[in-house]
């Protein structure tokens, strides 16, 4: 027996490591055919640590005070070594988490990766997107530019149209009647612990989940109906570690060049990842013309803006708004598919999720733009659309024409 | 099924034309080239004598101008004149309240103008600035009207006024012209007014020429790495299918 084997033995005596690591990695079975559409769940897994880390060194130098932020971002962009590298690297990975985020949940909507064992996987995901927009948006306040200031502002007042209690409740957000430097204390802690502590916990269950279960594939079909006999390992399935290790790596450096492009040669991503008006320091005397906030926000700020107020409230826009992210939830439930993947499926359900892609991408571009009467009506379009992809989805997966699934996967 | 998939393209072009453009005025494309050192040399001292005056820099430290192929003495003799070191920052010995009572605003810090207004637009400004007698400072800028900052370096460009032309009942600016020359000609002042955005746009980010640099060495690194990476993959996978 080697030394190493002995301190190993050592250990499994004591802690699970030799079993953790088979379970999830050298003897978790994955299905042999992922396609491309698979790189993201792992990609978003580095993005969260790339934040994780870039972020605890700019903690190091950056300071929550109203009147140092601004002058602090600053500093470490011109005088902390290699502080712009690390700026840059968290500036950009925010938008790029978004990114991989927007592209695994695709994937899911393709494959039926949300159905029948995997609710729940879906559920701790949609709560992970959750967590990661709150944890966006306070981000984004720390800088202490202009668009902080006010996008903080507009989106702080959204509570405040809850009838009856909104007022106070804005307030009790803020900790002042205005954002101000007792805000950006309070979203300082949250974007640096509280939030983060959430993502990673939900993370992990979000994997436990999927390492219970077994990972969906391209054919939406299960890998475990069809084991080995003897072995009990199933015929179309692989193990993660080495087959999937090998791959992600060469997925890891396709991205890292996408990422590296943006960061070394347009950090701003021409005003979507960095927008030049938070390049002026907060100025809560002087509102700016248009408030935009940033891409990724963009099709649930143009829901909001699409629904008109009605009795003199905002309030139903808002709701409009938190519906769109609620009905997610439950999207294991509306749909009565009797196939998973987009494979299999008949010709409703394609052109619905054309459709609902065309609504979303549609308006996170209007969301962008300053509200005209045209502009409004498209998203208010767009909205209906949106809407009809969920709450109609028991009917139309149930009258669709779907092709038969296959036993086993298909290369 | 065709006629359907053309109509999902159709909508998703349709916002792209519901959206009319935006009145705004034609900026002139400033001529930014952050390799050309001396052209960054000679807008550090167009900032420092006519800018630094009224507007700070407040994040920028004069050292840092080394990285522009000045030396410290060079920088020390010819371009500091309200600082000691050469680490202190570029501030302005101007009170913020006496500023706001002379100017009406308090002239913003140039530190990152260039990054929130961008290098066209300050290019354009410097060179728009004409007489208007209603305006307490006598003049005004068709970039940014009613501004409150006078035209600082009218000696060099000399006096422009408004050429006015008929639009239904109203009369409007159509362009500028040249009413008493400058020190300098027209052509001469903008290759200045170049020299100073250049400048501006280097010091809203010293660090990007390294940015740049570095960049490319990581993406050559990366894909020297892609190859070693997807060579080892398919080894790995020849085994299954």
């Amino acid at each position: 027996m080697s030394a190493l084997q002995k301190v190993m033995g050592w250990v499994d005596d004591r802690f699970p490591l030799t079993s953790t690591y088979k379970a999830h990695l050298s003897e978790y079975y994955a299905p042999k055919n992922f396609n491309f559409w698979y790189f993201f769940g792992s990609l978003a897994l580095l993005v969260l640590v790339l934040q994780i880390v870039t972020g605890i060194f700019l903690t190091m130098n950056y300071k929550p005070d109203a009147e140092l932020a601004f002058a602090s971002v600053e500093y470490i962009m011109r005088d902390v070594d290699w502080g712009w590298l690390i700026r840059y690297m968290h500036s950009t990975g925010a938008s790029m988490f978004f990114v991989v985020v927007y592209l695994h949940m695709f994937r899911g909507l393709m494959y039926g990766s949300y159905r029948k064992p995997r609710e729940l996987i879906w559920i701790f995901g949609v709560l992970i997107y959750l967590a990661l927009m709150a944890e966006a948006f306070l981000g984004y306040l720390l800088p202490w530019g202009q668009m902080s200031f006010w996008g903080a502002q507009v989106i702080v007042n959204l509570f405040a149209a809850v009838p009856f209690i909104g007022d106070d409740l804005s307030i009790w957000i803020r900790g002042d009647y205005v954002i101000s430097d007792a805000t950006l204390n309070r979203f300082f802690a949250f974007h640096v612990i509280a939030l983060p502590l959430v993502l990673i916990a939900l993370v992990a269950v979000h994997l436990v989940a999927l390492h219970e279960v077994g990972s969906n594939n391209p054919d939406g079909v299960e890998i475990k109906k069809h084991k080995d006999p003897e072995t009990h390992i199933p015929l179309d399935g692989i193990p993660f570690h080495p087959y999937y290790t090998v791959k992600d790596i060469v997925g890891v450096i396709v991205f890292l060049m996408v990422f590296s492009a943006i960061l070394f040669f347009g950090p701003e991503m021409g005003g979507y990842f960095l927008e030049a008006n938070n390049f002026v320091p907060a100025d809560p005397l002087k509102t700016p013309p248009h408030i935009a906030p940033l891409w990724y926000f963009t099709p649930f700020y143009a829901i909001l803006r699409a629904v008109p107020p009605m009795f003199g409230s905002q309030f139903p826009g808002v709701v409009a708004m938190g519906m769109s992210i609620v009905l997610l939830f439950f999207l294991p439930w509306l749909d009565r598919s009797k196939v998973k993947s987009i494979r299999y499926r008949g010709p409703i359900y394609k052109v619905m999720l054309a459709l609902f892609i065309v609504s979303f991408i549609g308006l996170g571009y209007l969301g962008l733009l300053p509200s005209t009467p045209v502009a409004t009506i498209f998203a208010q379009v767009f909205s209906v659309i949106y809407f009809l992809f969920f709450l109609l989805m028991p009917w139309y997966t149930s009258i669709d024409k779907t092709k038969p699934e296959p036993e086993r996967v298909t290369g | 099924m065709k006629r359907l998939k053309n109509f999902i393209f159709l909508l998703a072009a349709v916002p792209l034309l519901a959206v009319a453009s935006e009145g705004n005025i034609h900026l002139d494309k400033a001529p930014v080239n952050l390799a050309d050192q001396e052209s960054l040399q000679r807008g550090a001292r167009l900032f420092v004598n006519n800018c630094l005056n009224c507007h700070s820099a407040a994040y920028m430290r004069y050292s840092r101008m080394q990285d522009i192929g000045l030396t410290e003495d060079q920088i020390k003799d010819n371009l500091m004149f309200a600082a000691e070191k050469p680490g202190e920052t570029m501030k302005v010995g101007m009170s913020k309240a006496d500023a706001k009572a002379w100017f009406g605003a308090t002239p913003p810090d140039l530190s990152v103008i260039a990054r929130s207004r961008g290098a066209d637009w300050l290019y354009t400004y410097m060179r728009s600035f004409y007489r208007d007698e209603t305006r307490p400072t006598g003049w005004n800028n068709l970039v940014f009207d009613k501004v409150g900052m006078p035209h600082v370096m009218w000696n060099l460009q000399g006096e422009l006024v408004p050429r006015y032309k008929k639009e239904g009942e109203h009369e409007v600016i159509e362009g500028l012209e040249l009413a008493k020359p400058g020190s300098v000609t027209l052509a001469e002042y903008d290759a200045m007014i170049g020299d100073l955005v250049n400048y501006l746009v280097w010091m809203g980010e010293p660090a990007q020429l390294k940015r740049k640099q570095l960049g490319l060495i990581v993406l050559a690194f990366l894909a020297i790495f892609f190859v070693v990476a997807y060579y080892l993959k398919k080894e790995f996978w020849k085994d299954i299918h």
